[in-house]
């Protein structure tokens, strides 16, 4: 007695932080450690219940690797999480769409009897699923009492499982079922179920590893001394024969039911905050599931070892190893551990299941009853709100009274993957639904109705014959003798195991179904109209508001007395002050706007699920009948929208970018312009020079009649050589201006630049000699030929040269023309020996008309557009031109023009 | 006799200054560059002096301030030069100038200009 009380007294310790942390998270909703992605993968991981803490290792025990097919299948869905997960997510979202039943039912037209039937399955399909963990509670218990296990004939007042269900039922209700709208996250339900799935982690793997290191001496010993029990080979390989057909339905089987469980709906579509959180369960997910598996198979075939020949339930040996083994507070770790598995899996799955009850049977039921609506009419909030409290105590009263009488017999995992089966009805439909627009609700109902009979046929008949004993001849010889409607070689087909038998037939059936009656029944506009949205979702999602498609006339105040009804009216009066603000609506008007009616239908939708929601608005709605061709138009509009809306951002940003560039080009025209004026202000002014000495002589010519003939015709030849100038300017200019605007066509062959230099140096030579100036060249023989225009680079040179006699030395002077070759380039420079270029003009006296900084400065015997035309012939031959001064001071001037053969 | 001091980098120029100051009886200084003009203003002292602005060195503005700075100067200063923006034009007077002239220039114009500065 001592040790029930202790283990009481720790199992309600447990469940008591469990409420503290709940209580805490609803009350700090806004905290870091409520809101983050971790929380929510790690929430997720309420799919591993009972029946992977205690048992994967009884069936590892059993029949070997099979149990891994339940992991394997989630963590091969888990990339498409992003893909599909947030397609669902994003649906229920936009229309605040709570369970799975109300998802389905959403689909295909808001119908409120395809949620009834997924409410049905679901319920029929989960109740056994909760029963057995609370079988698992109480198994448990006994196994750490070493007491039998109460059977079913000792009243419910000694059984530890009541009082627990009980507990679990209040926090049920105070933490998942509190709220009216069901859409509001349950902050407390959250973050107690993400510290259960710690919690049941730490615990096994402290089990696991006791058994592998503390018991045994590690991996190797354990497995050594395994591989001599005479079941080895078949626990630790996949059976040849059958082996891999059942892997892959059972993997199949749970890739389904990590989407469809109500559970995994509720927590991972439902309680979804952000869609981003979805990146971090991708794979935080798969690793959990990862580790929470490392340790099955050694604990399984520790307990073979240590449990070799004694009967001992392979699905207790997590518990049952250290109880043996005598370490209590191992044993109540792992206890709790179970414990955590177990309640988690209750709480969350009457939650969806409850939520499930209430939106889609009792809602839509009272709702469409004329008389239930005008009794509750009043206080439909509470109602709603009691209701689901009620249908929480009810399925925790069923599952639990269920446990006493029927699960007691099967073991953990049978019943679970019968759950799976049941769920994995819904496939078809839930795929279907979102990615083809041609399914119906026909389809889905009479797919689900068929796949769901097949389901019980094949996998609950005969737990039920075994269990009853009645009725063999069914399993043996077939229903009414016909040996093909055997259930579990169900049309002959033996070559699976029986679950999977069901599994196939079931769901072949069912996608049939559900496939030729899509295809020939005939879709309502209201379906139509959920299909486009469905598997458009990402296209809609925006302007889910103006997507739907309704006609027809309200009154403003009709809609929010109903909508207060369920949110009441502080909050109903604020939701719609801000939709109307937001949407820009008249909110005068007496007359509601159809998205006005869509979003009050949408509010009530996360209240009452969206079958009653529907039902609810068109008790004050005046609908017309809109026809399919409305429905395509509209919807037709609204994409419009969206794409006009994306073109006209992509037209402004265009437009964006172009002024952006007509900017720059003002800019860069601005720059030219001055840079054009000012080119305009030197040329002038360079030309008034020789007009200035051209008018002053012919003055004084024609003034003066009396001069000397020599004097004469030394002003004439004054004149004519400052004609010659300003020739030679306006030449250089028209030249500039050709280059600058391209039209001067420059033809480049292959030239010898030497050749060039002899040309231009015999052309020179005379007046050097004049000036007593000794110019000499040192040419590179063989120097490769350049890709030039010989007749411009001639001029390059000779302007060169000429420069070089303007301003080398007066007295002594010396010039040297020379050609080199380096890098794949020829170079050719011109060196005098006068007084050089300082360092700040050596790039300057490139430019046209350069003059020293200050302007009214001039650089002595100003050469004015020379080199500017230099450079831009040497440009045009991809070559360099620049200047430096030598040792002695002089000035040198250097071009690089590209090797002719490298081009 | 009256000097006159010419002030210009461009040979031609000097050429045809000097040939009609000489005609109207005037004893001619060439200076070649600012720092050139401001020595010769210095030794010579001229009555009046034509000066270009564009020049290397020491440019015209400069040289006309530096001679109406010299108190004992009363030589006159005529501006002849390229720089033909009003803007140039106001900066010549405003360094003391007591006329400006742009390039081309009337040989007629320049030369009774002298004539009545030197009265």
């Amino acid at each position: 007695m001592e040790i029930k009380g202790l283990v009481i007294l720790f199992s309600f310790l447990y469940l008591g932080l469990l409420f503290a942390i709940a209580y805490w998270a609803e009350k700090n909703s806004q905290s870091k450690w409520v809101n983050n992605s971790y929380i929510y993968a790690l929430s997720l991981a309420v799919y591993c219940t009972a029946w992977t803490y205690y048992g994967s290792v009884g069936r590892a025990a059993d029949e070997g690797l099979d149990f891994l097919t339940t992991y394997i299948g989630p963590v091969l869905v888990s990339p498409l999480m992003w893909v599909l997960l947030r397609k669902i997510i994003r649906i229920c979202k936009v229309q605040r769409i709570t369970t799975i039943a109300d998802f389905i039912s959403a689909r295909y037209g808001k119908d409120p009897f395809l949620g009834g039937l997924v409410t049905l399955v679901c319920v029929i399909g989960i109740l056994p699923y909760i029963s057995i963990q609370i079988k698992a509670i109480s198994v448990s218990f006994s196994t750490l009492m070493g007491t039998e296990v109460i059977g079913r004939e000792a009243s419910f007042f000694d059984d530890t499982a009541f009082y627990i269900t009980l507990f679990l039922s209040i926090f049920t209700v105070l933490f998942g079922a509190r709220k009216v709208d069901a859409n509001q996250a349950n902050n407390g339900l959250i973050v107690a179920i993400a510290f259960e799935s710690v919690f049941k982690l730490v615990a096994f793997l402290i089990v696991g590893l006791y058994v592998t290191f503390v018991i045994f001496g590690g991996f190797e010993d354990l497995f050594t001394q395994a591989s001599a029990l005479p079941d080895y080979a078949k626990l630790v390989t996949i059976d040849e024969k059958d082996g891999y057909a059942n892997w892959m339905w059972l993997n199949l089987l749970s890739m389904m039911a990590i989407l469809l469980l109500p559970r995994q709906f509720h927590m991972g579509v439902k309680e979804n905050k952000d869609e981003q959180h979805l990146k971090k369960a991708m794979w935080l997910f798969p690793l959990y599931l990862l580790l929470i598996n490392i340790f099955v198979i050694p604990i399984a075939l520790g307990g073979n070892l240590l449990f070799q020949g004694q009967q001992v339930d392979t699905d207790t040996y997590v518990l049952a190893i250290p109880v043996s083994n005598g370490n209590s507070p191992l044993a109540m770790i792992a206890y709790l551990g179970g414990l955590s598995a177990a309640t988690s899996m209750i709480i969350v799955s009457t939650t969806a299941l409850a939520v499930m009850l209430g939106n889609s049977v009792f809602m839509p039921t009272i709702v469409r009853s004329k008389r239930l609506s005008t009794v509750f009419a009043n206080n439909l909030s509470l109602i709603l709100v009691r209701s689901r409290q009620a249908m929480i105590l009810l399925i925790m009263l069923f599952a639990y009274l269920y446990f006493k009488n029927v699960s007691g017999q099967f073991s953990l995992i049978s019943i679970g993957l019968i759950s799976f089966a049941a769920v994995a009805q819904f496939a078809p439909a839930v795929l279907g639904g979102i990615y083809w627009k041609g399914a119906t609700r026909h389809g889905a109902i009479a797919g689900i109705i068929i796949g769901f009979i097949l389901w019980f046929y094949t996998l609950i008949v005969p737990t039920m014959i075994n269990s009853s004993g009645t009725g063999s001849y069914i399993l043996s010889d077939g229903l009414f003798g016909i040996a093909l409607l055997r259930p579990q070689e169900f049309l002959g087909l033996t070559s699976l195991s029986y679950i999977n038998i069901g599994v196939f037939w079931s769901l072949f059936f069912n996608v049939c179904t559900f496939f030729v009656v899509s295809v020939f029944s005939v879709r309502s506009t209201k379906e139509t109209n959920q299909a486009e949205v469905f598997v458009d979702i990402f296209k809609y999602s925006m302007v889910y508001e103006s997507s739907i498609v309704w006609k027809g006339t309200a009154y403003v105040e009709d809609i929010k007395s109903l909508i207060s009804a369920f949110l009441g009216k502080e909050r109903t009066e604020r939701a719609f002050v801000k939709f109307i603000k937001n949407n820009n609506l008249d909110s005068r008007s007496a007359e509601a706007d159809f998205r006005v009616v869509n979003y009050a239908e949408k509010l009530l939708a996360g209240a009452v699920g969206s079958a009653s929601a529907r039902a609810l608005i068109s008790t004050v709605v005046k609908e017309d009948h809109i026809d399919i061709n409305e429905v395509f138009q509209i919807l037709q509009e609204s994409q419009r929208v969206i794409s006009d809306n994306k073109e006209l951002k992509q037209k402004s940003e265009e437009l964006e970018i172009a002024s952006a560039k007509l900017r720059k080009a003002n800019r860069e025209l601005t720059q030219l312009d001055k840079l054009k004026d000012e080119f305009i202000s030197t040329v002038t002014h360079e030309m008034r020079t020789p007009i200035t000495s051209i008018r002053a002589f012919s003055e004084i010519l024609t003034d003066h009649t009396d001069l000397e003939p020599k004097e004469r015709a030394h002003f004439l030849r004054t004149i004519i050589s400052e004609t010659e100038r300003m020739e030679r300017l306006i030449n250089q200019v028209l030249d500039l201006e050709k280059m600058e605007s391209g039209q001067l066509k420059m033809d480049l062959v292959p030239v010898q630049l030497n050749d060039i230099v002899k040309d231009a140096v015999n052309a020179l030579e005379q007046l050097a000699k004049d000036k007593g100036i000794d110019l000499s060249v040192d040419l590179l023989n063989r120097l490769p030929p350049v890709q030039g225009n010989r007749d411009r680079l001639m001029q390059v040179l000779i302007n060169l040269v000429s420069n070089a006699i303007k301003f080398c030395d007066p007295e002594k002077g010396v010039i040297v023309v020379s050609t080199s070759n380096s890098d794949g380039t020829a170079k050719l420079s011109v060196e005098d020996n006068g007084i050089g270029i300082p360092g700040e003009s050596r790039k300057l006296i490139f430019e046209a008309f350069y003059q020293a900084k200050d302007q009214n400065l001039k650089k002595p015997g100003g050469s004015g557009l020379g080199l500017t035309i230099c450079k831009k012939i040497i440009e045009r031959h991809n070559g360099k031109i620049w200047v430096e001064n030598n040792k002695t001071g002089g000035s040198v001037f250097t071009f690089s023009l590209p090797l002719s053969d490298l081009l | 006799m009256k000097k006159i001091l010419i002030v210009d980098d461009e040979p031609n120029i000097i050429m045809s200054l000097e040939f009609l100051m000489k005609k109207n009886g005037y004893e001619v200084f060439i200076a070649r560059d600012g720092s050139e003009a401001i020595t010769i203003v210095d030794q010579e002292v001229p009555q009046v002096v034509v000066l270009d602005i564009m020049m290397p060195k020491v440019d015209g503005y400069e040289v006309c301030e530096y001679i109406k700075k010299q108190k004992r100067l009363t030589t006159k200063v005529i501006f002849l030069s390229a720089k033909g923006k009003e803007s140039d034009i106001r900066k010549g007077y405003d360094s003391g100038a007591d006329f400006y002239m742009t390039k081309p220039f009337s040989t007629k114009v320049l030369v009774q200009k002298v004539n009545e500065l030197t009265n």
